[in-house]
């Protein structure tokens, strides 16, 4: 029992014809559904259209009042200082966007290479107290992050990892592994074990039968768990803003809440960066959709 | 076992540990700025913080924001998805752009309403005027603050609802309308007893799931009122912020924690035996 946004799209247009004659008044009552459905998603999607058009508009025509729809001159001068430094050379805001990445990336593939072996044990193997162990696992990632992270400065101060991207890593890492481990345990449970019986009988060793007959199987889901994991690394705020101060380390996230707070706000600009930010999530999230209703529970409810 | 270790061990590291060091701490005088040795004051942090009155009072804006919030998010979400699950075309497409906000950083979606929400040159205020309606200062007066952010977040999470609902809804097989509309059941009635039962289950692991989140919320409130005007926006997590960062009172502030973190493990126990329940039913 799979629902998809595709299998949500797939339904047949029969319905659509025989509705009307069926019951008297469906086409009135359709329309007004199809009306407030639009309305809703005008509501919906008005800010993101809205931070498009800011990102685009030059900066008197940010500020007007009252609000300008249409008609405005277009400008790219946002976009080139969200990469550009006002002086030449790369701006602030183009390394944290760069940092995101290296902590967004390293972190994602450190969770999956340590998260799907875990997974298959807790799929295949008879662990004792499985089901406690999941159940904790799951719960590590409902901890408070302003909570966690008051020992984790500590510690990190301890240690030497403040205001570095490996504590940034290692602690997005652990944020994931959750994550990872019940979402790839979901993909290994639907791939059959005699697959890897039979290989077995074959003279492979288990790893091997793992190998050769449900790796190959897995990597679709392995290739949505990580790029989830990308995602959420990627939107992180919380520790990236505690953990890290200096701009050679900080992610995007903290970056562009910074540009907020002095006197004045480039609203163009933040809008600029805001865009540059999500476009690469929204484009992700579109390829995992079919995964999304697992992604987004943390691999909790999958139907 | 040994797939399975490394990731328990780096769990036990990076979640474990740290919050048995904060237990640790929320029995002593600990500052992480003023350094020194930590001492042991039994209780003290613990009943120095059940009794006041300020932990008090966030503790109501959390609960007023988390149900208000979460209400209105379940609400809209379930309807929005109720419409599209009786559409027969563009539902792929209409199910996509409903999703967007969900996706984004709550960094982007506070800074963006904060834009948004500006009593000035804010784009709300400006359609409200040419509407001939009076501004209104979204984010700077105490009442309205509260408000906005639970606007703003339900605007960012009531695709999460819709989502799971409509995964419920399309679930729903079509032979129970059929029979029902054979015995000529009335509209509300199939709603009532074949929609809703069978959508339920799922839309409440939806619901918890939000109540979690919402609790812990932390990010939008600070980039979107940063706690104010005065303390009205502060959530428990955001005043935990402050004791542990601005007031560097770390034995205070990790039992602070430490108690949120005992609420968060009983909601977290309730979706969890839910979530149990629905897997195995």
């Amino acid at each position: 029992m799979a629902v998809s946004v595709d299998e949500a799209v797939s339904a047949g247009p029969v319905r659509d014809q025989t509705r009307p004659t069926r019951r008297l008044g469906g086409r009135g009552r359709s329309v007004l559904e199809i009306a407030l459905l639009t309305v809703l998603a005008v509501v919906m999607l008005f800010p993101v259209l809205w931070m498009i058009e800011t990102s685009i508009k030059e900066n008197r025509d940010v500020y007007a009042v009252p609000a300008e729809f249409f008609g405005f001159t277009v400008t790219m001068e946002h976009f080139k200082d969200v990469f550009v430094a006002p002086g030449g050379g790369r701006s602030a805001l183009s390394v944290a966007f760069l940092n995101s990445a290296v902590v967004a990336g390293v972190s994602t593939v450190l969770a999956t290479v340590l998260g799907v072996p875990a997974a298959w044990a807790y799929s295949r193997f008879a662990v004792k107290a499985r089901k406690d162990q999941l159940f904790f696992i799951l719960s590590t990632r409902f901890m408070p992050p302003v909570v966690v992270v008051i020992p984790i400065f500590l510690m990190y101060r301890q240690v030497g990892l403040i205001d570095s991207k490996l504590g940034l890593i290692l602690i997005y890492t652990a944020y994931n592994l959750p994550f990872t481990i019940w979402m790839m345990k979901g993909f290994v449970d639907e791939v059959p074990a005699e697959y890897e019986d039979a290989a077995m009988l074959d003279g492979y060793t288990r790893l091997q039968a793992f190998r050769r007959h449900t790796l190959p199987l897995l990597v679709p889901g392995i290739a949505a768990t990580a790029v989830f994991a990308l995602i959420f690394s990627w939107n992180e705020f919380v520790f990236a803003i505690f953990l890290t101060s200096s701009d050679s380390v900080r992610t995007a996230p903290p970056a562009i809440a910074g540009l907020i707070g002095g006197t004045t706000t480039d609203w163009g600009l933040v809008a600029a960066a805001s865009v540059v930010f999500a476009l690469p999530v929204l484009v992700f999230a579109y390829l995992v959709r079919k995964h999304l209703i697992a992604g987004v529970t943390l691999g909790a409810v999958r139907r | 076992m040994a797939f399975i270790s490394p990731a328990l061990l780096l769990l036990l590291a990076m979640s474990v540990f740290p919050l048995l060091w904060a237990l640790y701490l929320s029995f002593t005088d600990y500052s992480a700025t003023r350094g020194g040795p930590a001492h042991f004051i039994g209780f003290g942090n613990y009943t120095a913080i059940l009794a006041s009155a300020q932990v008090h009072q966030r503790a109501l804006t959390t609960l007023i924001y988390v149900v208000g919030a979460v209400t209105l998010q379940t609400v809209l979400g379930f309807a929005i998805a109720y419409l599209i699950s009786r559409r027969t075309h563009g539902r792929g497409l209409l199910t996509t752009l409903f999703l967007v906000p969900m996706m984004l950083s709550p960094v982007v979606v506070g800074l963006f309403w904060r834009f948004m929400l500006d009593a000035q040159f804010g784009v709300i205020n400006s359609m409200l005027g040419s509407l001939g309606l009076g501004q209104v200062e979204w984010l700077t007066r105490q009442r309205t603050a509260l408000i906005s952010l639970i606007v703003v977040d339900t605007w960012q999470w009531t695709p999460f609802i819709m989502l799971i609902a409509l995964a419920g809804l399309t679930a729903v097989p079509k032979y129970l309308y059929e029979a029902a509309s054979i015995d000529r059941a009335s509209e509300w009635f199939r709603f009532r007893t074949i929609t809703l039962p069978l959508v339920w289950p799922l839309l409440l692991i939806a619901v918890l799931f939000r109540a979690i989140e919402a609790f812990r919320l932390f990010d939008l409130v600070y980039i979107l009122t940063n706690g104010g005007p005065g303390v009205s926006t502060e959530t428990l997590s955001f005043h935990v912020y402050k004791v542990a960062f601005l007031g560097f009172n770390t034995g205070t502030a990790s039992a602070y924690g430490i108690l949120m973190v005992l609420v968060v493990i009983v909601l977290t126990q309730i979706y969890l035996r839910y979530l149990n329940k629905l897997k195995e039913g």
